[in-house]
């Protein structure tokens, strides 16, 4: 041991700029595509800066005009940043906390020796694969399965369900809903898979104990298994929640970006995608992308902080 | 046998059964779930517009090959030159985040430097933000300097991956220990070159399940793409998809519509039907070590 420590600081000097060359890339690749471009972002959202038609405005410094345009109400009183902002908790939420739930039953019932569940790798194979189907494809397709003239109503109707086409896309609920299904659906095999491996990497004598010491499957899940998942579980939540704040694709293509019926399903993306797309106004949508940084900071610390108290 | 077992432990057996049953039922009904509308996707790609008028059905209606000419020769949807499109732009990320992360991730395991801690933490740190929020200013550059309707400002950024790199990183920390590192640095051989030929090798597994996934992701990329390929030769399959939501819907052959989507997702579904095994595998191994 000794020997090998004086050899790396012998070499150390030599050694050490290769790490720095082998790090470069990255940090390289890093600041001109991510770093210049935030800043530039942050820097953009105090300007006015648009295009309209084929006249350029801007840029000008405004200070913090774009931010408070972006929180004052339009004709109709509605704060649309806000209510955005609301859709976009909503929708995750609706299929955040089903998919949690479900998820972690399953892992559950895969990991559970006395049950010893066959066909697992079946199982797994056929919940995880929606995860990797193209979102806008998966969107497209659940618009034709569930249009006017679609199978799902052709079916309703075969079934004397109802007369007349449903159209799902005319109803809050039903579209929200929707979304909430597509992304359920491509989440929750994920999220199953990693709960697995946390319960996996639970030492199994703690199961046994407990066992002998009579506890009933409860008391096991309450005192021992949540307890030791806590860490993966933040992980899952922070990364679910990170993902659900930039949800776009299926939404986007589900309502051709409109995000109808009245826009109750515009998410916050939806809503920055709007200004950078035809307009290119960069200042609105500096600020929209200040707002959402804010919020994902703000939202990985409060829920790294509430779990990791408890201990 | 069963009948000599007390009845608190018949019970118990009995309690199990149906338990065991429950969650079969649930597992069926979730895979259904899932499986359904891709079974619908099949099935309504080989039907022609008049049958899928015509009502419901779960078998196929014998069009498949047409549908499939249609879909590939259709004049304002090039889908084969699509997939080509994102073929490239996929392979190439793909390629690029893999060897770039592993070479970050070698840098940081290998080597001791000063700042290795900083490196470290500072890339742990930007792994949560978000790309869409620094996008507006990425477009925006993209804009100035003539960059749209190019393919290397989507393929360049995929070299800083701060999820890949950790998990090759922690592929490294329990499969390829210091000892190994230092046995392999053969005297008179460059670190780079001993990075190439030996250490490359040794990372296989985690290597090719990252090619997968970064492939998968960049096929599906639909955000950035969406903005920066305004040209019809250009634009990748999500982008097209999108196209056919946009355009006025009742006028399409939805035979041929729904082949679009197949073709769309069919390159990924095949790639996993036939790896799934190891894909599963690879969704845990990075993550998980808390």
């Amino acid at each position: 041991m000794n020997e090998r420590k004086l050899r790396r600081n012998q070499n150390g000097v030599r050694y050490a700029k290769w790490g720095y060359l082998f790090i470069l890339p990255f940090f390289l690749a890093y600041f001109i595509f991510t770093f210049v471009p935030q800043v530039l972002t942050i820097y953009n959202s105090f300007f006015e800066n648009y295009r309209e038609g084929l006249k350029q405005v801007g840029p000008n410094f405004v200070g913090f005009r774009n931010y408070v345009a972006l929180f004052t109400p339009d004709k109709t009183g509605t704060i649309n940043i806000l209510k955005y902002a609301g859709n976009t908790l909503a929708l995750w939420v609706m299929g955040a906390i089903p998919q949690l739930v479900i998820a972690m039953l399953l892992a559950i019932f895969f990991t559970s020796y006395r049950l010893h569940i066959r066909g697992q790798q079946f199982f797994k194979t056929v919940i995880y694969m929606p995860n990797l189907i193209m979102a806008s494809a998966f969107s497209m397709l659940f618009f034709t399965l569930f249009s006017n003239v679609g199978p799902v109503n052709q079916l309703l109707q075969a079934w004397g369900l109802s007369d007349v086409p449903i159209d799902f896309f005319a109803y809050k609920g039903t579209v929200r809903g929707l979304i909430c299904l597509m992304n359920f659906l491509m989440w929750f095999g994920n999220t199953t898979i990693l709960l697995m491996a946390g319960i996996m990497g639970i030492d199994q004598d703690l199961f046994e104990a407990a066992n002998l010491d009579g506890a009933s499957s409860l008391q096991v899940f309450f005192k021992i298994t949540l307890p030791l998942l806590m860490p993966i579980l933040i992980y899952t939540i922070i990364t679910a929640m990170i993902g659900g704040l930039q949800m776009f694709d299926v939404p986007q293509v589900l309502t051709n970006g409109k995000g109808m019926p009245d826009r109750t399903s515009m998410t916050l993306v939806m809503y920055l995608n709007n200004y950078l797309g035809g307009s290119k106004n960069y200042g609105m949508s500096g600020a929209i992308s200040v707002i959402i940084f804010i919020i994902t900071g703000l939202l990985s610390m409060i829920v790294y902080r509430s779990l990791t108290k408890k201990d | 046998m069963n009948n000599k077992m007390p009845p608190e432990a018949r019970r118990a057996q009995a309690q199990l059964t149906a338990l065991r049953i429950l969650v079969y039922l649930i597992l069926i009904f979730l895979s259904i779930l899932c499986l359904f509308s891709f079974y619908m996707l099949v099935i309504n790609a080989s039907r022609s517009n008049g049958q899928l008028q015509a009502g419901f059905t779960l078998v196929p209606g014998g069009h498949f090959l047409d549908n499939l000419r249609n879909a590939w020769t259709d004049s304002s949807i090039n889908i084969p030159r699509g997939m080509l499109n994102s073929f490239f732009v996929a392979a190439c990320t793909a390629i690029l985040t893999t060897y770039f992360s592993a070479l970050t991730a070698y840098g940081i395991h290998a080597y001791d430097f000063k700042l290795k801690k900083l490196a470290f933490s500072f890339i742990m740190a930007i792994m949560v933000i978000p790309t869409q929020v620094s996008a507006a200013g990425f477009i925006q550059l993209c804009y100035r300097y003539g960059l749209t309707n190019k393919y290397w400002p989507l393929v360049l950024p995929g070299i800083a991956a701060p999820i890949v790199f950790f998990y090759i990183k922690q592929y490294m920390e329990s499969n390829l220990p210091m000892e190994i590192v230092d046995a392999a640095r053969v005297d008179g051989c460059g670190e780079f070159r001993t990075f190439n030929t030996i250490i490359l090798p040794m990372l296989k597994p985690a290597l090719s399940v990252q090619l997968i996934f970064s492939f998968v992701q960049s096929w599906n990329n639909y955000f950035l793409p969406a903005l920066l390929l305004t040209d019809a030769n250009k634009k990748t399959v999500p982008i097209m998809i999108a196209q056919l939501r946009s355009a006025d819907y009742s006028k399409f052959d939805m035979g041929k519509v729904y082949m679009f989507i197949l073709l769309a997702i069919l390159p990924v579904v095949v790639v996993y039907i036939i790896l799934s095994k190891s894909i599963i595998k690879g969704v845990t191994a990075g993550s998980v070590k808390g």
